[in-house]
C-alpha cells in the first residue's frame, strides 16, 4: 500500500517552489503590477544561493560552512529584490508594458545564470556542490522503516520560512493599513491617489516584496539539490503564475492551488512505480487504488497533473477576477 | 518624453537579455603542429555546449586528441538553445573543413540534408538516429550499443542489491533511452533471475533531461518502494537522483561518463560509460588517412565504445566477487554468447 505520509511530504516538497513563487506573484499583482518575471527571479535566486554558499565554503573556510546557506539565502533575496527593482522601474516609473518587462527579466536571468555558471564553474551543466539547508530531525523511531520518519523530510527551515511568509503576507494584505493601500493601488489607483496614497511607492513595495518571496522558491530548488543546474526552475515560475490565478490572488488560495499541483505530481511519480510492481500480479485481490494504478497506461499517468489542473480550473474554482488595475500603468492626470 | 524613456528602458533590458544568450560560437585556437599535414575538422556541439560534463565535452576531448596526435586543425561551434545547428553546419561545409561532425541525435535531419548539399565533404553524426531512409554515402552515423553497457551495470546493481529490487530513471521514453532501460533490465535478470526492476520516466519533453527536482522526487518514490540502487539516463535530472541517494544512504549509477564527482563519496556505485571521445577520434583518424567510410559505425563493448567504471574509488564498494561475475558477462557479450536486445520486454 502507499505510504501516505511519504506521499504527503513529497507533495509539500514539490509544492515549495510553486508556493513561494505564487506568493510573490500575488503580492506584486495585488499592487497592480503583473509579474511574469517569477521564473527569472526564482532562477536567479537559485543561482545566487548556490554560488554564494559555495564561494563562502571555498574562500572563508570551514568555520563559515554552517552560516553559508543563510548568507546564500540573504544574497539570493537581495538579488531577487534588485531584479524586481528593475521590473518596478520599468513598469511603474517608466510605465512600460508589464509583460514585456517581465519577459526581459526571464530571458536575462536565463542568459546571465548560464553565462556566470560557465564563468564560475566552467560548466554549462551544473555548479559544484554547495553547503545547503538540511532537515531537522524531529521524528525518530527505533524502527528504521517507520513511515513516520518520512515527516522529517518536511521539517525544514525553508518550509518554515515559506509558511511564515504566507502568514505574514496574509496579515499584511488584509489586516494592515499598508495592505489596504497596496490593494487600493491595484484596484483603483486614481481613487487611491485622490486620497493622498502614493501610488508609485506602494506599487514598488508590492513588486519588491514579491521578488523577495519568489527568490526563496529558487533557493529551495538549489538548496534541495545542494547545487545549481542550468535552467533548474524549468518553467516552475509559470506554474506559480497559474497557481496565483487559480488561488484568486489570495495567499491561501495560491497555497492550496500549489498543493494540488504538487499532489498531482507526487501521485504521478508513485503511480508509475505501482504499475510495474503490480502488473502481472493478481489484480482482483489488490486494493482499489493499486488496481487502478496497475491498469493505467504510462502516458495517461504522466498526463495526470495536467488533467487535474484542467478539472480544477474548469470545474472547482469558479470565476477568478484579477485586481481591477492589474497590469495597467498609472498615469497621473494633469491639471 | 515619457514614451521615449519607457521604450528606452525596455529596449535596454531586452538588449542586455539578448547579449547574454547569444554570446557563443567562437573559433577554437588551432594547434596544428605540422602545418599542411592534417585535415581541417569542424565540430558543432549539441545544446549545452562545452562544459556539459557529458558527450559534448567527450567529443571535444576526442577532437583535442586528434589535434595533438594527428596534427589536424579543429574548430568548434556552440549553437546554444536556439536552432542554429544548420547555419553552423553550412558555414563549416562551405569553408575549407573536410570533415564536419555534429554532436547529438538532434543533428540527424540537418546533417543528412547537408551531406546531400555538399557531396564532396565528409560528415559524421554522433547518436545519429538511423531510419529506413537511405543515408548519403558521405555521412557516417556514429552510434553506441548503450544497451550493452547498461546490461553490465544492471547485472552489477542486481548482484549488489540487498532488497532484491532496483530502479531506473529515464528522461523521456524514447527509442534512445529505452536502449538503456532494456539493457539494464536484461543484465539484472541475467545476473539474478528473481530481481525486480522498476522503471520511471521524468517527462515527455526535452526539459525532462534538465529537472533535478523531478529526478530527486522520482528517486525518493523508488527508494520508498523498496528499491536500493537506481540507474539514471536522464541528463542533469539525474543529479537529483544522486542527491536522493545521498540523503537516503542508498546507491545510484551514473551515465555517459564517470559521474562519481557529481555526488557525495560512496553514492555512485559505478557509471555506464560511453566513449564518445574514442568515436570522434577514430572517425577523424580514418578521414585523415583518406579511409573515411560512410554508413553506420557502431561502438559496442567489443569496440571499447561502452563500458562501466571500476577503479580505485569504487573497487571496495563493488567487491571482487561481483566484479568477477560482471566481467564474465562482459566476455560473453563480446564473444557473442549473450545478445543484448535494444528493446524492453
Amino acid at each position: 500500500m502507499i505510504n501516505l505520509l511519504a506521499l504527503g511530504t513529497s507533495t509539500v516538497r514539490i509544492s515549495m517552489p510553486y508556493a513561494a513563487g505564487a506568493l510573490g506573484g500575488t503580492l506584486s499583482e495585488r499592487g497592480g503590477v503583473v509579474n511574469i518575471a517569477l521564473e527569472g527571479l526564482m532562477l536567479s535566486g537559485a543561482f545566487t544561493f548556490a554560488t554564494t554558499s559555495w564561494w563562502i565554503q571555498k574562500h572563508w573556510g570551514a568555520d563559515w560552512v554552517a552560516y553559508a546557506p543563510t548568507l546564500g539565502l540573504l544574497a539570493a533575496v537581495s538579488v531577487g529584490v534588485l531584479l524586481s527593482l528593475l521590473h518596478a522601474l520599468a513598469t511603474v516609473t517608466f510605465k512600460a508594458d508589464n509583460i514585456i518587462s517581465g519577459l526581459a527579466i526571464n530571458i536575462f536571468s536565463l542568459g546571465a545564470t548560464n553565462f556566470l555558471l560557465k564563468w564560475f564553474f566552467n560548466s554549462s551543466s551544473n555548479s559544484e556542490r554547495c553547503p545547503s539547508f538540511s532537515n531537522w530531525t524531529v521524528f525518530s523511531s527505533p524502527d528504521p522503516k517507520s513511515p513516520w520518519l518520512a515527516l522529517n523530510q518536511i521539517c525544514h527551515p525553508l518550509i518554515l520560512l515559506t509558511l511564515v511568509m504566507f502568514v505574514a503576507s496574509n496579515i499584511l494584505l488584509f489586516r494592515t493599513r499598508f495592505g489596504l493601500r497596496l490593494r487600493s493601488v491595484g484596484e483603483n489607483p486614481q481613487a487611491a491617489d485622490s486620497l493622498g496614497v502614493n501610488v508609485s511607492f506602494y506599487r514598488y513595495m508590492g513588486v519588491l516584496l514579491g521578488g523577495a518571496c519568489a527568490s526563496v522558491g529558487g533557493v529551495w530548488l538549489a538548496s534541495d539539490q545542494g547545487l545549481f543546474s542550468s535552467n533548474m526552475t524549468n518553467g516552475r515560475g509559470y506554474i506559480a503564475l497559474a497557481a496565483m490565478i487559480i488561488g484568486k490572488w489570495k495567499p491561501w488560495g495560491a497555497a492550496v492551488a500549489c498543493l494540488i499541483f504538487g499532489f498531482a505530481d507526487a501521485v504521478q511519480n508513485r503511480m508509475q512505480i505501482f504499475r510495474q510492481t503490480l502488473s502481472g500480479g493478481d489484480l482482483a485481490n489488490l486494493p482499489w487504488l493499486d488496481r487502478i494504478a496497475a491498469e493505467t497506461p504510462t502516458q495517461l499517468i504522466q498526463a495526470f497533473p495536467y488533467i487535474v489542473t484542467i478539472i480544477v480550473i474548469a470545474g472547482l474554482i469558479g470565476r477568478s477576477t484579477p485586481p481591477a488595475a492589474d497590469g495597467i500603468p498609472y498615469e497621473k492626470e494633469r491639471g | 518624453m515619457g514614451t521615449v524613456v519607457r521604450n528606452f528602458a525596455v529596449s535596454a533590458l531586452l538588449a542586455g537579455a539578448c547579449f547574454s544568450i547569444t554570446c557563443s560560437g567562437r573559433a577554437a585556437e588551432t594547434s596544428a603542429t605540422e602545418a599542411g599535414k592534417g585535415i581541417k575538422v569542424g565540430l558543432v556541439f549539441d545544446v549545452g555546449g562545452l562544459g556539459d560534463k557529458s558527450f559534448n565535452d567527450a567529443a571535444y576531448a576526442g577532437l583535442k586528441r586528434a589535434e595533438k596526435e594527428l596534427g589536424v586543425k579543429g574548430e568548434y561551434r556552440e549553437p546554444g538553445e536556439g536552432a542554429h545547428r544548420e547555419a553552423h553546419l553550412r558555414s563549416f561545409a562551405s569553408g575549407d573543413a573536410e570533415l564536419i561532425i555534429g554532436v547529438g541525435f538532434l543533428f540527424t535531419d540537418e546533417i543528412s540534408a547537408m551531406a546531400k548539399d555538399f557531396p564532396k565533404k565528409k560528415f559524421a553524426c554522433i547518436d545519429y538516429s538511423i531510419s529506413d531512409e537511405k543515408m548519403p554515402e558521405n555521412l557516417a552515423a556514429l552510434t553506441f550499443r548503450e544497451e550493452e553497457g547498461s546490461f553490465l551495470v544492471g547485472a552489477l546493481a542486481a548482484l549488489k542489491s540487498q532488497t532484491g529490487s532496483i530502479g531506473f530513471v529515464g528522461g523521456v521514453e524514447s527509442p534512445l533511452i529505452r536502449k538503456f532501460q532494456a539493457g539494464y533490465m536484461q543484465g539484472a535478470k541475467a545476473a539474478r533471475p528473481d530481481i525486480k526492476v522498476k522503471s520511471v520516466y521524468a517527462g515527455v519533453s526535452d526539459s525532462a533531461f534538465k529537472d533535478p527536482q523531478k529526478g530527486k522526487e522520482l528517486a525518493n518514490s523508488l527508494y520508498d518502494s523498496g528499491v536500493d540502487i537506481i540507474y539514471h539516463a536522464s541528463g542533469s535530472t539525474g543529479l537529483g537522483v544522486f542527491k536522493a541517494a545521498e540523503e537516503r544512504k542508498k546507491l545510484a549509477i551514473g551515465v555517459d561518463r564517470d559521474q562519481s564527482d557529481e555526488a557525495a563519496p560512496g553514492v555512485v556505485l559505478t557509471s555506464m560509460t560511453k566513449n564518445t571521445d574514442q568515436a570522434v577520434f577514430d572517425i577523424i583518424k580514418e578521414t585523415n588517412a583518406s579511409g573515411f567510410k560512410g554508413g553506420a559505425h557502431v561502438f559496442g563493448l567489443k569496440e571499447g565504445g561502452v563500458g562501466y567504471v571500476y577503479n580505485d574509488k569504487n573497487k571496495a564498494l563493488i567487491g571482487d566477487e561481483i566484479h568477477g561475475k560482471v566481467e564474465d558477462l562482459k566476455k560473453k557479450i563480446i564473444s557473442g554468447e549473450i545478445k543484448v536486445s535494444k528493446d524492453a520486454n
